[in-house]
């Protein structure tokens, strides 16, 4: 019961400056979209990898070297990988904006979202458009089938 | 045939039993206090009695330097809103019978404005808020000549919700969103926008759509519902603000 939420800390003011484009709305309605989209698509690629034929049991390097080269597949994890970390990222700016008490500790935070956000896309990415299923050298029961006929 | 025969039993009502509940308060004075704290009362109630009822016998029987704020004491002006066991609720709106007699009351003032004295709050970041809004109608053509402008039943009814508003500041007091930092303008001051908007009467909505398309206006809105939980008018104050996001999007109410 002893919750002790004080007055504002600032006092209450409001910015006069109308810049062109309004990012607080486009983001507010890029997480709605995008939550849409992210729940068809999270969702079936959980069942997709982890229900369908053996299950679980199926997963293995071969199994993901498979999607991954697969174009239905890598449009899927594609679309899943940027939306994901943008709403991600954009959802733990507003909690940065809501709790962060002063404008250095918030400034330190958003660029360190921005940053980890910007390399996970760049490295999601790389993954998805240069990734080799068929490793040289690799052992033929490692690798997915389709290896041996190359 | 039955002959009618007085009964001669009087008629007692039954006898409502009065009990005693603790009543913790959450004081701070200024002039002494560097920090609030709590005490507890022991007050004599029965289940018809308010919160209020409770805070007046402690004012006037046991501790006549606590204050509170109270004006009709029947939920009309919105004078005594106060965060009763953790909920945001109007002093004369909420029964004894409707709470949990066998543990203690907590009664302390509404979150995010900066207090004054026990149960009082600075209410001028919450009437700021409000003010910003444009709370009023704005039409630059007169009504015909005695006459009022006329509104069908169905535009009467599309604001009719958001009229009930009393400005007790329960709803905006209870926004996790307005207690970070007191920017947001808060849920009060979106309703009484939404008031005027959705009024065919009205000619200014764009403007007031403007002004919420803000940083700091209805995007900051996390749809936690504590407002709509909180309002003692029953005010759907979530889907108030539901509808003017939706309205800054199509560009129009």
């Amino acid at each position: 019961m002893t919750s002790t939420i004080q007055a504002p800390r600032s006092p209450h003011t409001r910015s006069t400056k109308k810049s062109g484009v309004n990012w607080e709305k486009w983001g507010w309605i890029y997480m709605r979209v995008s939550g849409v989209v992210l729940v068809v698509l999270i969702f079936g690629h959980l069942f997709v990898n982890l229900m369908i034929g053996e299950g679980v049991s199926a997963l293995n390097f071969a199994f993901v070297a498979g999607k991954l080269t697969n174009p239905f597949w890598m449009t899927w994890d594609i679309i899943m990988l940027w939306l994901a970390l943008i709403h991600g990222g954009n959802g733990m700016r507003t909690l940065v904006n809501d709790y962060a008490t002063s404008r250095m500790s918030r400034g330190i935070l958003k660029i360190a979202i921005l940053v980890s956000v910007v390399a996970l896309i760049v490295l999601g990415t790389l993954v998805v458009f240069t990734f080799d299923p068929c490793p040289a050298g690799a052992p033929a029961d490692l690798v997915a089938s389709f290896c041996k006929s190359l | 045939m039955s002959t009618a025969t007085i009964d001669n039993k009087p008629i007692v009502p039954e006898e409502i039993q009065s009990f005693t509940a603790t009543i913790i308060v959450r004081r701070f004075n200024p002039e002494v206090d560097d920090e609030p704290h709590w005490q507890d009362f022991d007050v004599q109630l029965y289940p018809s009695d308010r919160v209020l009822d409770a805070l007046h016998k402690i004012k006037w029987e046991q501790d006549g330097s606590l204050t509170f704020r109270r004006s009709c004491a029947h939920g009309v002006c919105g004078s005594d809103a106060m965060r009763i066991n953790g909920r945001n609720r109007l002093a004369c709106k909420t029964l004894m019978k409707d709470l949990d007699v066998t543990k203690p009351i907590y009664v302390e003032a509404i979150k995010g404005l900066p207090l004054e004295k026990d149960l009082i709050v600075d209410m001028e970041p919450f009437f700021a808020s409000f003010r910003e809004v444009q709370p009023f109608l704005m039409n630059s053509v007169a009504p015909p000549k005695g006459k009022e402008r006329i509104q069908t039943v169905a535009q009467r009814a599309r604001f009719d919700d958001t009229t009930k508003c009393i400005l007790c500041a329960a709803c905006t007091s209870s926004c996790p969103v307005f207690w970070t930092d007191g920017q947001y303008f808060g849920p009060a001051a979106i309703v009484n926008a939404h008031r005027f908007i959705f009024d065919s009467r009205d000619e200014n909505a764009a403007v007031r759509l403007d002004i919420l398309n803000d940083k700091e206006g209805v995007w900051r809105c996390r749809t936690t519902f504590n407002c709509t939980d909180a309002c003692p008018r029953g005010i759907q104050v979530t889907q108030a603000i539901a509808e003017v996001k939706q309205a800054i999007m199509r560009g129009k109410a």
